[in-house]
């Protein structure tokens, strides 16, 4: 790429910021000043002279036999260069994270509402939405499997994919299916032993990642018959490992750059624009910018599964729990995705951070005509934490007991087991995570005296002046894990490089981690000072010339990629420390790097590091694997699936206007514990930040489909949270450090997303005495005019 | 058609605008400034918007023929000098940047608040920017942010007067 040709490109060089602060601190990010200039550049500010915007053709219907393609009009359109079907895919015509079951492009079928069938390139995105609109599809419409019974009685209603086709490990409809049986699972003899049972219903559903910045990128086609990309996603690397095949290029012809990504939760995980933007550039020799409009982003990504899901607890009169038997239904959609991995992860955790010495526990993901659903922050732990804590919720009002002893009481903690046998071996402070978001001082009580009405439920609308408000308080704890499981050897890679410029020791950290907002390039530069003792710490643009970083996602960079940085930085301090005992005969074993000096802790100052460094740079690069894990029995769910566990604790407290059924969440108090906290602003900011898209699925964020059509594909009628909606949320941090991971950290970002939920819909429910089985509770639950 | 108009204290001219073209649309690809971002392009997030004639609005919904003759401002025109302007600088300060989409959008939106108000409650703040998505943050660093530029410019009025 020459630099002219990309317009705000500041991001896609090196980027150099001085500060003191090591781990522990919060320097200001690196890229903040640009972000604030609107000198970032996002995928979607790509831009190349000479370029073509991409479009897709999408299916109207979730469920059809492509009978005919007609490109011909389309071809013929003014400014239009190219228009591709599956015909022109150079290579193989299918990819997908886990099983590739995915086409790039839709053959002889469509699966689900939106499914992209043919690509146009066109000099004006005008044009080419018109050309779009000039492409003849006939269409055989069948009657689309939207549901459980349809998905398990494929004799009667067919196959998503039909049986000679299928690729996943399931049959039928079921993409993925896991059991679980702990102790004596659920037997008549176990059920005798408890006292009280408490069995419901519940449901959960879409949600959308919804990050703001659309997806994008730009595509140039190389000299050398290879793509450069430059593009947002979660992991650059299996974008390139599911491009090249597609592409019939070997994947070192295939370079990807991230560009600057607007948010990404889960919703990048899944190639997007990558291949259509690339077959394009391929096909026209010209750079392809794809952007997606919203509406298209909705199609464009997979969402959280709707879950449906069945709770059984058995407990003893004195709220000691016996048995739990679950049954957790997901709705996969069309494609497979990352389903199996969610699949894993809610049988594993789906019984919440709680001792039950008997389980039975059976998770599936579906294969349906519904919108594919895949990863979103929690990632199969947040439906099930619904569940179980409005069980919990109802165990305890069934045995009298106050709901956060009763989970206090099953809290599990260090040297516990869960479910799969997996023993937890660092800090586990369920039960304190509790004790102290009650503790923390409430919010003072409506004052019907001295109100403002923009507080109050309805807000700016001026639906109520205090009548019909009532209080609630609700709480909520739950469990996630940290990177990835079952077996997966989740590696991390990175650069470091030392070397004097302009008279300063200088670092430079290069990975190819998806900086998606969550600031990891912030807490690189940290971690290179503290093991460096330098201050000037420079961020290498992220990019397949070096090795993978694995996804940003299962809360895991700090802790994986941040981990590969701590050991890149040791290895270079201890080359250059063993070039300074070469050169001067050191003989201590007490030498570190501080504040640009070898140092030792008894001799002191030993030199300068510019000194020992002189013309010379220091560059290694290393990799970080976390410990390894194992997959879970087919049958029983049992093994050491997980590498790390993080819980977070909250209380809600809401005012609902009861006649109209509006809800305020007036507070929203979190307590987790991070095991360290390397940047404790970020680490709020994600606490918080992941709080409030919990609040979003408990009160108003649902893709509403209906006959395996999508309806709310846009900003205006899928709601997220506005900043009217999100109240205040203090966070209690806890740093109890977990001896396997780096710095003893444990990983933020998805914690607080699976446990906040439960708590506003708790709160709902203590102040309208309704029972919200299904979330999201809109205006209608509660007022009973559904 | 040709649209000329002034895009922070600059004549910009752009040629061959479709008619359907936006402002939005014309300020990113056609004169240069893609600080101003493309969310949603209904006029649902705010992260398109801009200082028109002074007036804060949604950059997506003004067709790029509307600007002939008038003021732009963006994110690109909040700087002071070469320097970070103020609300720039304590967006950055407080932590209320993550992935920094909307960053641009809430910039222009608190700079007209601040301007307005210059001390506003924290409901005058909810209110102001309630029609700015932000889907990282849970906005209290961002309350925090329009907080601390609010002191800061009180401060830096008090000082000059």
């Amino acid at each position: 790429m020459s630099a002219r040709t990309i317009q705000g490109q500041k991001n896609l060089q090196d980027i150099t910021t001085g500060s003191p602060h090591g781990i522990g601190g919060s320097p200001l990010r690196p890229d903040g000043t640009l972000k604030v200039k609107g000198e970032f550049a996002y995928s979607s500010d790509m831009w190349h002279e000479d370029m073509l915007w991409g479009m897709a053709l999408r299916s109207p219907h979730p469920r059809a036999n492509i009978l005919s393609v007609d490109i011909s009009e389309a071809l013929k359109t003014p400014g239009v260069y190219a228009v591709l079907t599956h015909e022109d895919i150079p290579g193989s015509k299918y990819y997908g994270l886990e099983i590739q079951d995915q086409p790039a492009l839709a053959i002889d079928k469509v699966r689900y509402h939106g499914e992209a069938i043919a690509l146009v390139a066109a000099d004006h995105p005008e044009t080419a939405r018109r050309a779009v609109k000039k492409i003849k599809v006939e269409y055989e419409v069948l009657t689309p499997i939207t549901t459980e019974e349809q998905a398990l009685n494929p004799e009667v209603h067919g196959y998503v994919h039909e049986p000679h086709e299928y690729k996943s490990h399931g049959s039928g409809n079921i993409c993925h299916s896991q059991k679980l049986v702990y102790g004596k699972g659920v037997t008549d003899e176990v059920k005798a032993l408890a006292d009280v049972v408490v069995k419901g219903e519940y449901e959960v559903g879409m949600q959308d990642q919804a990050f703001l910045g659309p997806e994008s990128g730009l595509a140039v086609p190389a000299e050398d018959g290879g793509i450069d990309l430059y593009v947002a996603t979660q992991w650059l690397h299996v974008d390139r490992q599911q491009m090249a095949p597609v592409l019939g290029l070997p994947e070192e012809k295939v370079r990807l750059t991230l560009a600057g990504v607007g948010g990404a939760f889960g919703g990048r995980e899944d190639l997007s624009m990558q291949i259509h933007a690339s077959l394009l550039a391929q096909r026209t020799g010209k750079p392809v910018k794809i952007v997606y409009a919203r509406d298209e982003s909705f199609f464009g990504h997979v969402h959280r599964h709707p879950a449906k899901m069945s709770y059984e607890h058995g407990a003893t009169r004195d709220g000691k729990l016996v048995y739990s038997d679950v049954r957790l239904v997901l709705d996969g959609g069309a494609y497979a995705s990352a389903s199996p991995a969610v699949v894993g992860n809610a049988a594993s955790l789906g019984n919440g951070p709680y001792n039950i010495p008997n389980v039975r526990m059976e998770a599936i993901a579906l294969y349906t005509n519904n919108p594919s659903c895949g990863a979103m922050r929690g990632f199969g732990a947040v439906q099930a934490c619904f569940g179980y804590e409005t069980q919990m919720d109802r165990l305890a009002a069934e045995l009298g007991m106050d709901p956060v002893e009763l989970r206090q009481l099953n809290a599990m903690s260090e040297g516990d087991y869960l479910p799969t046998g997996q023993q937890i071996d660092s800090p586990a402070p369920v039960a304190e995570l509790l004790r102290r978001v009650k503790d923390m001082p409430l919010p003072p009580p409506l004052d019907l005296t001295n109100l403002d009405i923009r507080e109050l439920p309805g807000a700016l609308s001026n639906t109520s002046h205090g009548e019909g408000i009532v209080r609630g308080i609700g709480y909520s704890v739950g469990i996630k894990n940290v990177g990835f499981s079952e077996g997966f050897d989740d590696y991390s890679t990175a650069r470091v490089r030392l070397e004097v410029i302009g008279g300063e020791p200088v670092a430079m950290v290069h990975t190819a981690m998806a900086e998606v907002g969550q600031g990891g390039v912030t807490v690189h530069a940290q971690i290179a000072r503290t093991e460096l003792g330098v201050e000037q710490v420079t961020i290498h643009p992220a990019n397949t010339e070096v090795g993978s970083a694995g996804s940003t996602s299962a809360s895991r960079q700090t802790y994986m990629t941040g981990g590969a940085v701590k050991l890149a930085a040791e290895a270079v301090k201890y080359a250059l420390i063993e070039k300074g005992r070469k050169r001067y005969g050191w003989a201590q074993n007490d030498l570190n790097l501080v504040g640009g000096k070898v140092v030792s802790e008894s001799a002191g100052v030993l030199v300068p590091m510019v000194d020992l460094l002189g013309d010379e740079a220091i560059d290694l690069t290393r990799e970080h694997h976390h410990r390894p894990t194992e997959a879970f029995d087919k049958e029983t769910g049992q093994g050491f699936g997980h590498v790390q566990y993080t819980f977070c604790a909250n209380r809600a407290v809401v005012d609902v206007d009861v006649e109209l059924g509006l809800v305020k969440v007036v507070e929203l108090t979190a307590a987790q514990d991070v095991g360290k906290a390397l940047n404790p602003l970020s680490v709020v900011g994600q606490i918080q930040g992941g709080c409030t898209q919990a609040l979003g699925l408990a009160v108003m964020e649902e893709i509403i489909v209906k006959d395996g059509k999508v309806r709310n594909a846009s900003f205006t009628d899928y709601l997220i949270p506005t900043i009217l909606d999100v109240p205040p949320i203090p966070v209690d941090v806890l740093e109890l450090p977990d001896p396997n991971a780096p710095y003893g950290l444990r990983g933020v970002g998805e914690a607080p997303t699976v446990s906040a939920t439960p708590s506003i819909v708790a709160a709902i429910r203590q102040a309208t005495g309704i029972a919200l089985n299904r979330i999201p509770v809109r205006p209608e639950h509660l007022t009973g005019t559904l | 058609m040709r649209v000329t108009f002034t895009a922070n204290g600059k004549p910009v001219e752009a040629d061959d605008v479709w008619e359907g073209e936006s402002l939005l649309y014309v300020l990113r690809e056609r004169v240069g400034l893609p600080g101003s971002k493309n969310a949603c392009e209904q006029g649902e997030c705010g992260s398109c918007t801009v200082y028109l004639d002074g007036t804060p609005v949604c950059s997506c919904l003004v067709a790029a023929g509307q600007v002939q003759d008038r003021e732009v401002r963006t994110v690109e025109g909040l700087t002071d000098g070469e320097e970070l302007g103020l609300v720039q600088q304590a967006f950055v300060d407080a932590g209320a940047v993550q992935c920094g989409f909307c960053t641009p959008g809430l910039l222009v939106q608190t700079d007209a608040l601040l301007d307005r108000s210059p001390q506003p409650s924290d409901t005058d703040i909810r209110e102001a920017l309630s029609g700015n998505l932000c889907r990282c943050t849970g906005y209290e660093k961002i309350m925090d942010a329009v907080r601390l530029a609010s002191a800061r410019k009180c401060q830096k009025v008090g000082t000059s007067e």
